[in-house]
């Protein structure tokens, strides 16, 4: 939702904390994950995640989410999906260069940014492209599974292009683990459901909520 | 006018793409020029809407001995015109160099990461990294996006293949493509607070050179600038601030509303509603703005977008004096070949 979209970025702070308690929360509770499997795990929390997401910020269930380097404001609802925006065509008075009627996502971004703790440090560094294979995927999970396995030092997944682009990515993948991420990803993770969605980014505009 | 481009034909059947000097990211004579600390001019080719390798040479012919590199923009505006990296193929095989522009808006990473081998196997060695005006605006607003990059992430995918010799996917390159590579900027639209943010991003993810979008408004660009080197930019990166030349009031309406991306204060449309001759008024101006613009520290060079007025461009250098100081690059007129005989 439009109205909703703008109010997390004016509360970025608030929400940056919420987030970190968060994390360290499903961080701590890795053993029990594991043993439950991140497999069966995987559908219901993606489901969980997308209805609190999508009512949130717009979710486009990404799968690999940044929201934390983007000041709370969705960079998927932006209509050229930039990762690092804002792009040069914003119009005056900081609106949309394709969708007019609303505001540029990225100067909601950099605005966000500065209201919370880490924001304009997090927002300067330089995002890869989205991996669109994980579209769909929980996000959530993937953070938890990245920091975990980075705690527990274990050797990630064996993929040669998930190393390349962490590499190329270095900042990212430091900052944002699931933006890069190595991980082994449990098969469920790479379900097809969010594939059907991506097109309707750029063409329907309840996807904005600006359409009633 | 003294020429500045040196011929050097280059056929991609015959030779092998020549080697960066010493110190340098590419054999690029821009980065040359920019490096020996000289003032570069760079304009942007008018892309025909033809098949004939002449179109490109005939639309080139006003800026080849005036300019360090000529732009060959990449369908930009989304409207559809011969692609960049054909016109920086017919460039190269007469010898002059090229700024070959990708916009991230047609093609996907697949796609373009391929496209910057081929093109470094022609000659090419400056590369311009877009996002891309939106396909809405354009004369096929029905299109597909892409979008598949954005112009950092796809920076900082031309650096990795060049300076670590691999592809995103990390696959190795047998011979990396050796490219100047330049990114663009927007230094008079909103958020002016965090445009010079932005250009230390592009810093960051692996621009060596910038080619502004058209400055009208010379305060914004001086307190842009400012904060620029404020940050010790200038010195990271080669800034060539675009300029060009205005038709008319009503052209200059046109532009700011249609165009993305594009601010023209009101005092200067006034200027021109009020001159007698709009036409000469907005070439006055942009004279005026390339003299105000050289005295800017921290510019190292001038970009004219001179749309369907290119023959104007060697005049407007001409007259704004920018390149007196220039040493490098000069040859005699009388040797250059006939572009149309090649």
């Amino acid at each position: 939702m439009y109205f909703l979209r703008r109010f997390t970025v004016r509360h970025a702070r608030f929400f940056e904390g919420l987030y970190n308690t968060m994390e360290s929360t499903m961080i701590a509770f890795d053993p029990l994950s594991r043993r439950i499997g991140y497999n069966r795990l995987e559908r219901p929390v993606a489901i969980v995640e997308k209805l609190t997401k999508g009512l949130l910020f717009d979710c486009q269930m990404c799968g690999q989410c940044v929201l934390s380097s983007t000041g709370m404001s969705c960079p998927m609802n932006c209509p050229k999906n930039l990762r690092n925006g804002p792009c040069g065509g914003v119009r005056p008075g900081g609106l949309c260069e394709v969708i007019p009627m609303m505001r540029c996502v990225w100067v909601e971004a950099w605005q966000g940014a500065e209201r919370m703790k880490y924001g304009v440090e997090r927002i300067k560094v330089v995002q890869p492209p989205v991996n669109r294979e994980l579209e769909g995927s929980s996000s959530w999970l993937r953070v938890v599974r990245e920091k975990a396995a980075l705690q527990r030092s274990l050797r990630p997944s064996s993929d040669r292009s998930k190393h390349a682009i962490a590499r190329a990515f270095r900042g990212a993948r430091k900052i944002e683990p699931a933006a890069a991420p190595v991980a082994v990803e449990p098969s469920a993770a790479l379900s097809e459901q969010a594939v059907k969605e991506s097109t309707a980014v750029f063409t329907d505009p309840k996807k904005f909520g600006l359409e009633k | 006018m003294t020429p500045i481009q040196t011929p050097e034909p280059f056929d991609p059947i015959i030779d092998v793409p020549p080697k960066a000097p010493e110190g340098h990211k590419s054999a690029s004579k821009l980065e040359r020029v920019l490096r020996a600390g000289e003032f570069a001019v760079t304009a942007e080719l008018n892309p025909p809407d033809s098949s004939n390798p002449l179109d490109v040479l005939e639309a080139a012919q006003p800026l080849r001995e005036v300019t360090d590199a000529i732009n060959a923009t990449d369908a930009s505006g989304a409207n559809c015109h011969m692609s960049s990296i054909g016109i920086c193929s017919v460039l190269s095989r007469v010898g002059l160099s090229s700024v070959f522009q990708i916009s991230c808006r047609d093609r996907n990473r697949i796609a373009i990461q391929g496209d910057v081998l081929g093109a470094a196997s022609m000659g090419v060695s400056n590369v311009l990294c877009l996002t891309g005006d939106g396909v809405g605006v354009g004369d096929q607003p029905g299109a597909r996006p892409v979008f598949d990059f954005d112009c950092m992430s796809l920076l900082r995918t031309l650096r990795t293949m060049r300076d670590e010799s691999t592809f995103l996917s990390g696959r190795k390159l047998s011979t990396p493509p050796q490219i100047f590579l330049g990114a663009a900027a927007n230094p008079c639209i909103e958020p002016l607070e965090h445009r010079a943010d932005r250009l230390a991003k592009k810093v960051n993810a692996g621009a060596d050179f910038i080619q502004t979008n058209y400055i009208f408004d010379i305060e914004l660009f001086r307190r842009y600038m400012e904060r620029v080197r404020d940050m010790g930019l200038d010195d990271k990166v080669f800034i060539l601030a675009g300029v060009g030349p205005l038709a008319s009031a009503k052209s200059a309406r046109w532009m700011r509303s249609n165009v993305p991306g594009i601010h023209i204060p009101d005092p200067v449309i006034e200027r021109l509603e009020k001159a007698e001759k709009p036409g000469e008024e907005g070439k006055k101006l942009c004279i005026e703005l390339l003299q105000q613009i050289r005295e800017i520290r921290g510019v190292k060079g001038a970009h004219i977008m001179a749309y369907r007025r290119e023959h104007l461009v060697g005049s407007i250098i001409e007259e704004s004096g920018i390149m007196k100081e220039r040493t490098t690059g000069k040859q005699p007129a009388a040797q250059q070949p006939d572009l149309k005989q090649n």
